[in-house]
């Protein structure tokens, strides 16, 4: 038998249909690699019971009537900032360790509702707050890439680093991921439920897909997606079926080069592979335009506001009092100082008290005011850029994967890696990352292409052409 | 804008979080980089420019004040570090 972890989720739903392999065995072969693969790091917590029972109870659905879900019997790996009934969720902090949530978020429980294996808890950056999944208090995760003939462990990126490490690694069919500032490329904001994700940034964060194909994006973002009242910004759309979207046909498709992406500093294979990727789309009948966002520069700093005020506060809830971590004090302000002190790591911290400083009295109207002003006008460049657009395509990252040791130090090298993600956040729309080509290393290099709110359908029919185009199909060594 | 170590340990005194002494110069040369690199906003003219506070163009929905969840204390006790009869506990604040 072929190996089963290599296989797309759309690739695997046809196996099981046709009786190739069971759920069970599916589940096993994932099963089986992950205790091989335990030196990535990837999963804080594995859950192997679970998933063997959750796959029996798929083969079972599916030889009874062949009334099985959207993703009956694939095995998923969920980031360790979804709450999962009974099962330790920690957002990567120590202040939430051995939590076990009496409820389950929305979009896992509409994952499960579907048929989804669990395989575990995957790792990330400690409250989704990283670039590099470095700031976990459960260590870091290890990219399965490395660079040609040479040994140095690589950052996965983050926050979901463990979820991108996972699904690289084929220790996950796919994986849930969040993103507040770039971790994974998202769907509009109000798409999927935040209901049961511990919060950072809630104007910032969303849910979505990390998987091996644009197709299997689709298949997993239909399954997560949904209106749901618990969550108050949760839009109330209709979910389309992204799959059948993925027509293959981009003739006449409007794509936008933003000219201010040109950033200094930008390597020169970065700026070849978006070219290549421009030619690429154009080839398939596409029509390449130059456009401006001329508050690009202006989006990391407004971020940088925004996104530590909302984690100050929802990251007051960590007392020491209902949940999570307590470290007795004295006095009850005693006992919050000491728990919060304990529990959070380092770059939480900082940013709690950057959140903290621009939400107090007198620097309120000069900092956090000004940076809601400044983002309401990043969203106007994209709304009118896409006057004339009809998705948007830059590079995903300014370099490619870099080591541990490496962007260490100044904080601010750090967050521009998010350079080219940020402004999507801010402005709610949907992105996503295509590998598109290695660089000199050997490293895989992705481009990003971003599509009108709640128009996740053409940004993913074009992602697939860009796909088809691309061809990616190099593997991290020894998977 | 410069944060010096007055200014971090008040912040942190507000955050509630304790940072040891020898730890403020430090945080404050940290913050202090942080802060001057987001200061570049202030070039930005937002002269008239409505603040926004979240991607939802529309209010957000009302839903009838009725009791819909509830009325299971075991659960909502299940992760506190120490409960007692029922409660959250927390140290003595009444003298």
């Amino acid at each position: 038998m072929t190996d089963l972890t290599h296989l797309t989720i759309a690739d695997a739903l046809d196996g099981l249909a046709a009786k190739k392999f069971s759920a069970r065995e599916l589940t096993d072969a994932h099963l089986r690699k992950m205790a091989t693969l335990k030196k990535l790091n990837a999963y804080i917590t594995e859950t192997p019971e679970r998933a063997l029972a959750q796959a029996e109870a798929s083969d079972k659905r599916r030889a009874a009537d062949g009334k099985v879900g959207a993703l009956d019997g694939i095995p998923l790996g969920i980031k360790d900032l979804f709450c999962t009934e009974g099962v330790q969720t920690t957002a990567g902090s120590h202040i939430l360790e051995g939590f076990k949530p009496t409820y389950e978020s929305t979009v896992t429980k509409n994952l499960f509702d579907a048929g989804a294996v669990m395989l575990g808890k995957l790792n990330l950056d400690e409250f989704a707050m990283g670039s590099s999944n470095k700031t976990s208090y459960y260590g870091n995760v290890i990219n399965p890439w490395k660079r040609q003939g040479d040994t140095t462990d690589l950052v996965p990126g983050g926050s979901s680093g463990g979820s991108s490490a996972a699904v690289a690694a084929r220790i996950a069919m796919a994986a849930t991921g969040t993103d507040t500032g770039g971790s994974i490329r998202q769907p509009t904001y109000g798409r999927c439920s935040r209901w049961g994700i511990v919060a950072f940034a809630s104007s910032l964060d969303q849910a979505g897909p990390i998987a091996r194909s644009v197709e299997d994006c689709a298949i997993m973002l239909g399954a997560m997606a949904g209106h749901d009242p618990k969550d108050s910004t949760s839009a109330e759309m209709p979910v389309p079926d992204f799959r059948k979207g993925l027509t293959g046909n981009i003739k006449g498709l409007r794509v936008g080069i933003p000219k201010e992406y040109r950033v200094d500093g930008m390597s020169q294979e970065i700026s070849d592979l978006w070219a290549k990727g421009a030619e690429w789309l154009k080839s398939q009948g596409a029509e390449i335009k130059e456009i401006s966002l001329p508050h690009t520069k202006y989006a990391l700093p407004t971020y940088y506001i925004i996104a530590p005020a909302e984690a100050s506060s929802n990251l007051a809830r960590y007392d020491g009092v209902r949940f999570g971590l307590r470290v007795p004090g004295k006095s009850l302000d005693e006992t919050y100082e000491l728990t919060r002190a304990a529990g959070f790591g380092k770059e939480v911290k900082r940013r709690i008290l950057i959140g903290t400083y621009v939400l107090s009295a007198g620097y309120y109207d000069a900092y956090y005011l000004q940076a809601q002003k400044v983002r309401a006008l990043i969203l106007k460049d994209f709304t009118d850029a896409f006057k004339d657009v009809d998705v948007i395509l830059t590079p995903s990252t300014p370099s490619a994967a870099f080591g541990f040791n490496e962007n260490e130090g100044d904080p601010v090298q750090m967050y521009l890696q998010d350079v080219f993600t940020v402004t999507v956040n801010l402005a709610g729309l949907p992105g996503i990352s295509v590998p598109a080509g290695l660089d000199a290393k050997g490293l895989p290099l992705g481009l990003q292409m971003i599509g009108r709110a709640f128009d996740e359908e053409t940004l993913l029919r074009s992602a697939q052409v860009l796909e088809r185009v691309a061809n990616f199909t190099a593997l991290p060594a020894g998977v | 804008m410069s944060l010096d170590s007055k200014t971090v340990a008040n912040i942190a005194n507000l955050a509630r979080i304790r940072v040891p002494e020898a730890d403020l110069p430090g945080l404050a040369s940290e913050l202090s980089g942080i802060m001057t690199w987001i200061e570049q906003l202030n070039e930005v003219d937002t002269k008239g420019v409505q603040p926004m506070s979240g991607v939802l163009a529309r209010d957000l929905p009302r839903r009838p004040d009725v009791v819909n969840d509830g009325g299971d204390p075991n659960k909502v006790l299940a992760n506190a570090p120490e409960p007692a009869h029922g409660f959250f506990t927390v140290p003595k604040v009444v003298e």
